[in-house]
């Protein structure tokens, strides 16, 4: 009976977990300490964003919610699971095994800073590589999908361009079908558009703005103040591998509080 | 009197090339080429490059992952390796395993399998064969570690990043997304090293193979005919070595059909054959131009290749 509810427990948890739920993480490199203990939370259908000055470690726990990198400290939960690590009896973590971590990713997409397309695939089979590869899905399935996702960022008819032969903002749009082929729950950003010419990121700006009227969980670190006033739900400060500010774009973007982020928003705005 | 003599001896001595194609007889040379011992020297020749090669590709490759292991040790073992087949010669090394080979009390498999006798041909030395193909294979397994290396290091991390990020793990984003686009960088060097192989092969003559220069020693001492043997021993070897850089040209074709940067596609094959590196070819013109929408800024290759 106790183990019934115990179990119980756990799906009740799961069904009402917040999509992300970072639990004070902490990572060094060669230690240099680049998080130090950042705790968050993300709702599910919510969009957040990340905004500091480089350095501050936004980038780094954006690639730490997929295990991208390892965490020195802390847990970090993605629908109510442990990201990365199991958790021993005695309460210690050790790295999960190969496929769970894999499996948990395919449920979290990814749109990188320097699109990281497949360069030796068109456009349209860069879509298709992970469902057959991870979900096996059947080929015509996932040609059918793929071009329907190209319609829906617009470059139906690039499907079947290389890469290289694509703009910054082609490329980006590509990127972000690509990890919308995985069907996923949660959408990570990592400054999707600071590797774009000014003219290119409004087309890579729409696309996303139009998910998130979708109701996709987003996670945007950006450089883009107005997308984060108009888009975020909530809008993260960070500075020095610390959460110094949140709440609402207005409250952040507009009225901050704390001296980093008037000092951080002077320069950029 | 005298001088008359001198004059003689100093005019045959003053023209050797003469004196050479007197004594030289290209019928013999010529002759050869299809002689039977020939013939079979030229299978094997083959047969050695083919599978050395083969299998010095797949140990360059278990190199690389063992190189990149987190186990320190097969680090070092992969090092140590490398550093052994690339520090002693060749010849050492064929020397080495013709004479050790009986002390591992291995079976030899291709005693049993002489095709060559039920082909009609001489029969050979399987165990002096084996012995080269196992030197030659580890031998150019380490040189194929280097080239391996390179091509997939040449590949941006971001690629494997990506496939992780999808749910891919490490097998398969290596598999599909990593070693594919490596292969456009290897495979150069690697028509390189089999160009190389089908005439490195010939030190294996010292070990009793009859291969295409033991062939063809064997039959020129014999008959005292050396010089019109090795001529036709070279001959051989420029067609095995023409025709594959025909075949190079033609798969290096293929994996470039992408297009993907065409700052990496080589120049003509008779460059290569020549071993001019060369310039890259030009961009191509917008070849099925209908693809691109005017006005389009040509291809930035941040995204792919850094």
């Amino acid at each position: 009976m106790a183990v019934y509810s115990q179990a119980s427990q756990a799906q009740v948890y799961k069904a009402t977990a917040p999509m992300v739920d970072a639990q004070n993480v902490e990572k060094t490199f060669h230690r240099n300490p680049v998080l130090r203990g950042v705790s968050m939370q993300v709702r599910k259908g919510e969009v957040v964003a990340i905004i500091g000055p480089s350095g501050s470690g936004k980038t780094t726990f954006l690639r730490c919610l997929n295990h991208l990198e390892k965490i020195n400290g802390g847990r970090i939960y993605i629908d109510g699971e442990l990201m990365g690590y199991r958790e021993q009896p005695d309460g210690r973590l050790v790295e999960d095994s190969e496929s769970n971590i894999a499996r948990m990713r395919a449920q979290i997409g990814m749109v990188f800073q320097r699109f990281n397309l497949f360069a030796h695939l068109t456009a349209l089979q860069n879509v298709m590589e992970a469902p057959i590869q991870v979900k096996h899905m059947p080929r015509q399935m996932a040609e059918e999908q793929a071009r329907e996702l190209l319609r829906k960022v617009g470059l139906e008819y690039k499907a079947d361009a290389y890469p290289s032969r694509l703009s910054g903002g082609q490329q980006q749009r590509v990127a972000i079908a690509r990890a919308l082929a995985m069907d996923p729950k949660l959408m990570l950003f990592d400054e999707a558009t600071s590797a774009l010419d000014p003219e290119l990121v409004g087309e890579v700006l729409k696309v996303m703005r139009q998910l998130a009227e979708e109701g996709m969980t987003m996670v945007v670190v950006t450089h883009e103040m107005g997308f984060a006033r108009e888009v975020a739900d909530r809008v993260i400060f960070m500075d020095g591998g610390y959460i110094v500010e949140q709440g609402s774009p207005d409250q952040v973007i507009n009225h901050p509080t704390q001296e980093r982020t008037q000092n951080f928003l002077r320069k950029v705005l | 009197m005298n001088i008359n003599r001198l004059v003689i001896q100093r005019g045959a001595a003053m023209n050797p090339i003469a004196s050479f194609l007197k004594y030289f007889n290209w019928h013999i040379a010529v002759n050869s080429l299809f002689a039977r011992l020939i013939l079979q020297g030229v299978i094997i020749t083959i047969s050695l490059a083919v599978v050395s090669q083969l299998a010095g590709t797949l140990i360059g490759l278990a190199l690389y992952f063992l190189r990149r292991s987190r186990f320190v040790p097969f680090r070092w073992l992969a090092e140590a390796y490398i550093w052994f087949f690339r520090g002693t010669p060749l010849l050492v090394q064929i020397l080495f395993a013709y004479n050790a080979l009986p002390y591992l009390g291995l079976s030899n498999p291709l005693r049993n399998l002489d095709i060559f006798t039920q082909l009609g041909f001489v029969s050979i030395y399987t165990d002096a064969m084996l012995a080269g193909l196992v030197a030659l294979s580890l031998n150019e397994g380490a040189y194929m570690a280097e080239i391996v290396r390179a091509g997939i290091d040449s590949i941006d991390i971001g690629q494997m990043e990506a496939a992780k990020s999808l749910g891919m793990t490490y097998a398969q984003g290596m598999r599909r997304i990593v070693l594919p686009q490596a292969m456009r960088v290897i495979i150069p060097p690697l028509g390189n090293e089999f160009n190389n192989m089908l005439k490195t092969t010939s030190l294996v003559y010292v070990i009793g193979v009859y291969d295409l220069l033991g062939a063809a020693k064997a039959i020129g001492d014999f008959s005292f005919r050396t010089l019109e043997l090795l001529v036709t021993a070279s001959i051989w070897y420029l067609a095995m070595t023409t025709v594959w850089g025909f075949v190079q040209a033609y798969i290096e074709r293929k994996f470039n059909a992408a297009n993907i940067d065409p700052a990496l596609r080589e120049g003509s094959w008779w460059r290569r054959m020549l071993g001019i590196r060369g310039r890259p070819a030009p961009a191509p013109a917008l070849a099925g131009g209908a693809l691109f929408a005017p006005g389009v800024e040509p291809p930035s290759i941040q995204g792919d290749r850094r």
